[in-house]
């Protein structure tokens, strides 16, 4: 069974004459253990439909089945326990007055987790960061800290699906790289779920498996990782990203 | 080289007073810049943006700027009157900030902006610097420069934006140009065709180029010359050529830390920071 299926996903912003469509009649799937890469420029819509998927907006048509459940205007709160999401920039995702304690243990109480004293403490130690973090406000936290926590702070529900919108391109490479790897970790560790959005193929092409390439709201070609590697890409729009992120490698 | 080189810095520091005492956020640094494109890389923090605005003096107090030298075509900039260093700034030395989102005036037009930046440092008149406004928009590869100039700064993307930035620098006709993160709130795809232009610009007009990055490898591939900082020391310096030969652990780490497309790996070297490194003395970057 696959863990999330989308069919003709349209979505769009304001309405009457300044209706934008940001996403236009996408259709994919992700089996249940994979990692699915969303790629495109700013302002093709990959971001958008991480965000439809979580419920972030409700202008939306279509067909969207995640875990199991048919997703329809609202969202059951079984469903926030098996989806959610880790954002672009840890400055701005995380309450600048709570500490990575209650930051926690507020996501967990949510959703009627037991034992969050000890839970907390192995989510900690899940994400990298010791026990010496937990009662730390997000400003003494360097970008790389922050992103772990909001890492786990996902993960504290534990759900089965995670979206992860840009989580690396705030970060400097070599925080890049060790945050690379504890996904790539927790994925094994907890059978995770993946549908990440980047503009850098690279980052995509190390964490997924499969990529859609979106160019204005619409998928140009859905592809294994391994045929791009092989430059087997059918479309030109997806040659021509290929090309211009091997050209800054070299 | 056989003249005497346009910036010339040596044992620069860049101080900033704290609660819990002096933070040193450049520690002595020394390099100079001929007509040639010297790239500046490091992680954040490591002194780089604040080597780049040292050289402009665009420190404010409490900021504190110390060096045994520091100057522009042999002219000192640490003891240059303010009114000195305002036709220095934009008309030698020229700046291209990370996010054209902040740096360009969101209540002028292009075109008033433009103007205004080539007035300030040239006698010329309005329709004249209009004329040259147009031309430069042209060389940036921008398509109808006459509609682009009358368009504010919110009606225009994000590559474009940058492009009118490099037009807006280069219109005094700088010896200089400062290039601070130039690209990374660029897409991908239009990185290159930014750098390109710059790149062209730059060669064509026999300027030197600081270009501070973070990405090592689009460094490497811009850049003649490459100093690798790390808490507010160079630790290496080598020619973009032989990047892969370098040597200190700092420079290897970066490299191998960068997913690479073509040549997968199942976990990334992370990077294991010595102590050591922030202690070894600063490598100087002079020719």
């Amino acid at each position: 069974m696959s863990a999330i299926d989308i069919r003709n996903l349209d979505v769009w912003f304001g309405h009457g004459a300044d209706r934008s469509d940001a996403v236009r009649d996408v259709s994919f799937q992700v089996a249940d253990g994979e990692s699915f890469g969303l790629v495109g420029e700013s302002g093709s819509g990959k971001s958008t439909i991480l965000r439809a998927i979580a419920g972030l907006v409700p202008t939306w048509s279509g067909q969207m089945t995640v875990a199991g459940e048919a997703l329809g205007a609202r969202r059951s709160k079984a469903f926030y326990r098996k989806v959610q999401m880790v954002f672009q920039d840890p400055y701005a995702s995380l309450h600048p007055r709570q500490t990575v304690d209650r930051v926690l243990s507020e996501a967990m109480a949510l959703h009627g987790v037991q034992d969050i004293d000890t839970r907390i403490g192995r989510l900690l130690d899940d994400v990298g960061l010791g026990p010496g973090f937990r009662f730390r406000y997000p400003h003494q936290l360097s970008g790389g800290q922050r992103q772990r926590v909001a890492i786990a702070r996902a993960l504290a529900c534990d759900p089965a699906i995670v979206l992860l919108d840009e989580p690396t391109s705030a970060l400097d490479v070599s925080v890049q790289a060790e945050i690379l790897n504890l996904l790539t970790d927790l994925r094994q560790e907890h059978k995770l779920t993946y549908v990440m959005v980047s503009h850098d193929l690279g980052v995509v092409g190390h964490l997924c498996e499969r990529i859609g390439v979106m160019q204005e709201g619409r998928f140009v070609e859905v592809l294994a990782v391994d045929d791009m590697r092989r430059q087997k890409a059918r479309e030109p729009y997806t040659r021509h990203l290929l090309e211009s992120s091997i050209n800054s490698i070299r | 080289m056989t003249q005497a080189p346009l910036l010339d810095v040596e044992n620069l520091w860049v101080r900033f007073q704290t609660r819990t005492g002096v933070f040193d956020a450049v520690r002595g640094v020394s390099f100079t810049l001929g007509r040639e494109r010297l790239g500046i890389v490091g992680e954040s923090g490591s002194g780089k943006s604040m080597t780049g605005r040292a050289v402009l003096r665009l420190i404010r107090p409490p900021g504190m700027i110390e060096a045994d030298r520091l100057e522009v075509h042999g002219e000192d900039i640490l003891t240059a009157p303010e009114k000195r260093m305002r036709q220095l700034r934009g008309g030698r030395v020229s700046m291209i900030m990370q996010d054209p989102k902040f740096s360009l005036n969101p209540v002028m037009t292009v075109g008033q902006q433009l103007v205004e930046a080539l007035r300030a440092h040239e006698p010329v008149s309005r329709g004249e610097a209009r004329k040259r406004a147009l031309e430069m928009l042209d060389e940036v590869a921008i398509r109808d420069p006459a509609r682009v100039l009358d368009l504010y700064p919110h009606e225009v993307s994000g590559g474009m934006g940058q492009r009118i930035m490099i037009a807006m620098m280069l219109l005094p006709n700088p010896e200089i140009l400062i290039a601070d993160e130039p690209t990374s709130a660029l897409d991908v795809s239009v990185q290159l065709q930014v750098l390109d232009i710059m790149d062209k610009l730059v060669r064509d007009r026999g300027m030197g180029l600081m270009f501070i990055s973070h990405d090592l490898n689009l460094v490497a591939k811009f850049c003649d010359r490459i100093a690798i900082m790390y808490a507010g020391r160079i630790v290496e310096t080598c020619k973009a050529g032989e990047l892969r030969n370098a040597q200190h652990p700092y420079t290897l780490g970066l490299l191998n830390s960068v997913p690479d497309l073509e040549h997968p790996r199942a976990r990334l070297e992370v990077l294991k920071r010595d102590p050591a490194w922030r202690e070894a003395p600063s490598v100087s970057a002079r020719t």
